[in-house]
């Protein structure tokens, strides 16, 4: 097995021992469908949806969630961690580089939020009806842009954050008001003008806008996959240069 | 054979300069000790040398590499202070996946039974002691069979015993051909362990020699302490040659001087038919001249 591999299982295993962080990002957002698709209502189409069921929406919505709350919450918190324990550091005197260390943990969330996603879509189709993304690719698309562009603010949070705590803070202070654009209380298919404007600039709205038309059988809007890339980009830019190992 | 060569060392932090001038060889095999007061440069100096830090100033020649070279990654095994692990990884998990670093790792379950980790394997890194981290850090160290290791306050938060069984260990390794560079401010540690030292004080290396040899350096004086079986005037010790001082402490004379001071004490002593009850001689000792050298004692900076 390679080191990279080695230090992506490590990192699985250190992940799979903090029970309310797997809660939250393993099992919440299909409990989440669950506790949605079980409301009468939520399951019968909506004229103000366009004809769709609430539950329809909140499968992308559900994604989202997963993918905030790994690069949100998790991926900061544990790099800051990490530097601020010297743990980079002690990597630093080996012959692997920190950055292997870094990749492995980014590794390791991308396989908790494929399982998370992949037992959402899996829950919504079998319990709710809820049609697999009718455009595969252009979900995966969707999915690794969103996934890129909230990994790369948590980088950005990581880098900017002096302890795992305050990574911790920041990233929730972010996470709430991210989730909001992408529609978690109330779907941005229903914002009105403005704010449905504002949502579709947001990173994480960008990310619903484009899963949620993956969902539906078209190719994610250019606009919405733009807004994506030039989030990661920047903010990728952005948290390289500003990224401290020590 | 020089495996370590540092040459006119310089390294600030903004404002403040940490190493100014620092010097010194170290020699393939050798038990190497950079001692100083906190503050003096002494972590700065090892960061630099383990290619964690570049200088300002200088060079460093490890094994004849620049200290960046990642092929010395490998050759040298770094111990840094307060440098943690994931609060959830275990013993052997560290161990396991530290020792896949390395090309040629050393046997992990050998190292973790002589650094008396076996009982330990399975227990989680925050759950350790401070002297339980301690020594996982030093086998992490030595995990990668590493030609070099530096070891920075390697028995700092040990206590009494941990201590000599590490430097038991540190004394195996050696002895397995490693050399070995030590930072520390114990002064008994400096003076069992280690076959040279540099003492470095306000970023500048102010004494590089054996430990015998800092000792001797000191003008050799030697203190007599005792208790007169009847009163003795100074005058009558301060005549001799050998005396420079005599001090009182209650009942007790203090006597400081060079050369035979012990004969030329008992002599004078004997003829006037005064017994010297607990009678005691104190040489200097490393302490003495770590203070002299930087004008600090260590009970200071502990």
């Amino acid at each position: 097995m390679s080191i990279f591999a080695k230090l992506t299982r490590s990192e699985l295993r250190l992940f799979l021992r903090e029970p309310v962080q797997v809660f939250f990002t393993l099992l919440f957002p299909t409990v989440l469908i669950a506790i949605l698709g079980n409301i009468p209502d939520f399951g019968k189409p909506d004229p103000a949806l366009g004809g769709a069921r609430v539950i329809d929406l909140y499968v992308a919505i559900a994604v989202v969630f997963t993918l905030g709350m790994l690069g949100l919450q998790v991926a900061p918190l544990a790099l800051a961690t990490y530097r601020e324990r010297g743990i980079l550091r002690r990597i630093a005197t080996t012959p692997v580089r920190p950055v292997t260390l870094l990749g492995a943990q980014l590794a390791m969330n991308l396989l908790i939020a494929i399982a998370s996603v992949a037992l959402v879509l899996t829950v919504g189709r079998l319990a709710f009806d809820v049609a697999l993304p009718r455009q595969a690719a252009g979900f995966v698309v969707a999915f690794l842009l969103t996934a890129g562009t909230s990994f790369t603010i948590g980088l950005l949070v990581a880098a900017i954050a002096p302890s795992g705590k305050t990574a911790n803070s920041i990233g929730t202070f972010l996470f709430f008001p991210l989730m909001f654009f992408a529609g978690l209380w109330t779907p941005r298919e229903v914002f009105p003008g403005l704010l449905r404007t504002i949502s579709d600039l947001s990173p994480l709205g960008a990310g619903e806008r484009a899963l949620h038309a993956a969902m539906t059988g078209s190719w994610p809007s250019w606009g919405s996959l733009t807004v994506l890339l030039a989030y990661m980009l920047v903010l990728g830019i952005a948290a390289a240069r500003l990224f401290r190992w020590e | 054979m020089t495996v370590i060569d540092v040459a006119h060392l310089q390294k600030r932090y903004g404002d403040t300069t940490a190493v100014r001038d620092v010097s010194f060889t170290v020699d393939a095999g050798e038990i190497f000790g950079i001692l100083g007061p906190n503050g003096a440069g002494k972590t700065t100096t090892v960061e630099c040398v383990s290619g964690l830090r570049t200088p300002d100033g200088g060079s460093i020649r490890v094994l004849g590499r620049e200290p960046h070279d990642p092929e010395l990654r490998a050759e040298v095994g770094v111990q840094l202070q307060e440098s943690q692990l994931p609060e959830k990884m275990t013993v052997r998990e560290a161990l396991e996946l530290w020792s896949a670093f390395y090309p040629d790792p050393a046997d992990w379950r050998v190292l973790a039974g002589d650094l008396g980790l076996d009982a330990k394997l399975g227990a989680r890194f925050g759950k350790l002691s401070g002297g339980q981290k301690q020594r996982l850090s030093i086998a992490l160290a030595l995990v990668g069979n590493p030609r070099i290791a530096i070891l920075d306050e390697l028995t700092t938060g040990l206590d009494p015993q941990a201590r000599r069984d590490t430097w038991d260990l540190i004394e195996s390794v050696r002895d397995r051909g490693v050399t070995i560079v030590l930072v520390t401010h114990f002064m008994e540690e400096a003076e069992r362990l280690c076959d040279r030292l540099a003492v470095i004080d306000a970023g500048a290396v102010v004494a590089l020699d054996t430990p015998a040899g800092l000792i001797s350096h000191l003008a050799a004086e030697q203190r007599l302490r005792f208790r007169p079986s009847l009163p003795v005037d100074d005058a009558l010790l301060t005549a001799l040659p050998e005396v420079t001082e005599v001090i009182r402490h209650g009942n007790q004379l203090e006597v400081a001087g060079t050369g035979n001071l012990l004969q030329a004490v008992s002599a004078t002593l004997v003829a006037h038919r005064i017994i010297a009850h607990d009678l005691r001689v104190e040489q200097a000792s490393l302490d003495d001249a770590f203070v002299r050298l930087t004008g600090r004692s260590t009970d200071q900076e502990a």
